[in-house]
């Protein structure tokens, strides 16, 4: 598939949000201004970028049916793929860790900005999905492994950022009491999915 | 005194202290499964057994489990109960493992499954862990049904793939609301399902 078709793709029709919900209960609790979504949404981008590629590589040499060959012909027949849910939440787990740490080190005034975030993003279901989504969908590279990944954490970016500008705006507004807070969040998520559907069928 | 407790960690989380409305967890998963009934309910019990296996696991070690690596452990523990929900349902059910794809897997990182390990299992005992589990379980299998009931009813006008509607009324211009089918119509709905609780229990309105 033709990498540029794939990012937009994954930006706005497959939109992890809007299209297969995922990475929504961070998303409502944060999504409350403009400052701390963009934070995490910077956040999610980051780590997909560096999770899917990785666990990209151990689902095809590890745990695919037959990914172990290269270890020679009596591991031709292995199939480890039920061990891939646990493999992918470890490296997750594993590599927010560690960004945590380099981020720290080396560039503290990103590190204060997304602070709180990384740890929450390694259950951030985001993450797990577009690892899965990676799997389910097989992709031929690396590279368009990573393009996914870039497209859908943008996608999640682009998502969080516009639904934190239109929450602010609705604190002034005047809504029912029992769909104060939450529910309205519903509503507008849901409307703005039905914005995002007006995407689907572009083709480049 | 014990039994009223323990038969409230059953009932609350079915309305007062919905996991869905209130707390406001475990969203992801719940919406992209519930264009039909069938994936709805299967998705709804694999998460209580989760939930319900987790909390009592965890609660059983949860002297021996030092804090600072508690996330990991918890993580290890619900990961190794949806292997076994996956492997049982490719096995018994392919099909409906196929409707479900990634969505099993990500109940793993359901925040239902680890709000409650944190906020429940970890400072109680065993047995009222195992009910708060199945309670929470239900909470969520409740909303999610109530989505799936109106979205297959609507949208496809049949009830667990048996047609519900009658045809006089398609020969009448009837036509089923293919919009239903929708990821968005899921979001509005569980905003619906809000307002409509919301507005019969007064206390859980925000300010």
């Amino acid at each position: 598939m033709d990498a540029l078709n794939l990012f937009i793709k994954s930006i706005f029709i497959d939109n992890m949000i809007f299209a297969s919900f995922l990475g929504m209960c961070s998303y409502l609790a944060v999504s409350k201004t403009v400052k701390t979504s963009v934070g995490l949404g910077a956040a999610v981008i980051f780590v997909l970028l560096v999770t899917v590629p990785v666990n990209y590589l151990l689902e095809n040499f590890i745990l695919k049916p037959g990914a172990l060959s290269w270890l020679g012909d009596g591991y031709k027949d292995v199939d480890l793929s039920f061990l891939s849910f646990i493999m992918f939440i470890a490296v997750i787990a594993a590599i927010v860790q560690l960004v945590e740490m380099i981020v720290e080190k080396f560039a503290p005034a990103l590190y204060g900005q997304l602070g709180i975030f990384l740890p929450l993003i390694a259950v951030n279901c985001a993450i797990m999905g577009a690892s899965l989504f990676m799997q389910q969908k097989n992709f031929p590279s690396i590279g368009t492994a990573t393009v996914y990944a870039l497209g859908a954490g943008i996608g999640w970016f682009i998502a969080i950022v516009l639904m934190a500008a239109i929450r602010e705006k609705i604190s002034y507004s005047n809504v029912p009491a029992p769909l104060k807070g939450v529910g309205i969040a519903f509503i507008v998520c849901g409307l703005m999915a039905i914005a995002f559907m007006s995407f689907m069928g572009i083709k480049l | 005194m014990a039994q009223t407790k323990n038969s409230e960690l059953l009932k609350n989380p079915l309305n007062l202290n919905n996991p869905i409305t209130v707390q406001v967890l475990g969203i992801c998963s719940a919406l992209a499964v519930t264009v039909k009934l069938e994936p709805a309910i299967v998705m709804a019990i694999s998460v209580t057994v989760v939930t319900a296996l987790s909390n009592l696991i965890i609660s059983l070690i949860r002297n021996t489990i030092p804090s600072r690596i508690r996330i990991i452990v918890q993580l290890v523990v619900v990961s190794f109960l949806v292997i076994l929900v996956d492997q049982v349902l490719k096995a018994f059910m392919y099909e409906l493992d196929k409707a479900l794809s990634v969505y099993v897997g990500l109940i793993i990182t359901n925040c239902i499954v680890m709000g409650r390990l944190e906020a429940f299992a970890l400072g109680n005992k065993p047995l009222p862990a195992l009910l708060d589990g199945i309670g929470n379980g239900f909470g969520y299998g409740a909303i999610l049904v109530i989505v799936a009931f109106v979205r297959e009813l609507f949208g496809s006008g049949t009830l667990f793939g048996v047609q519900v509607i009658p045809d006089a009324c398609y020969e009448l211009g009837y036509s089923n609301c293919g919009f239903m089918l929708n990821p968005p119509m899921a979001l509005i709905l569980i905003g619906i399902v809000i307002w409509i609780q919301r507005a019969k229990v007064k206390e859980l309105q925000e300010k």
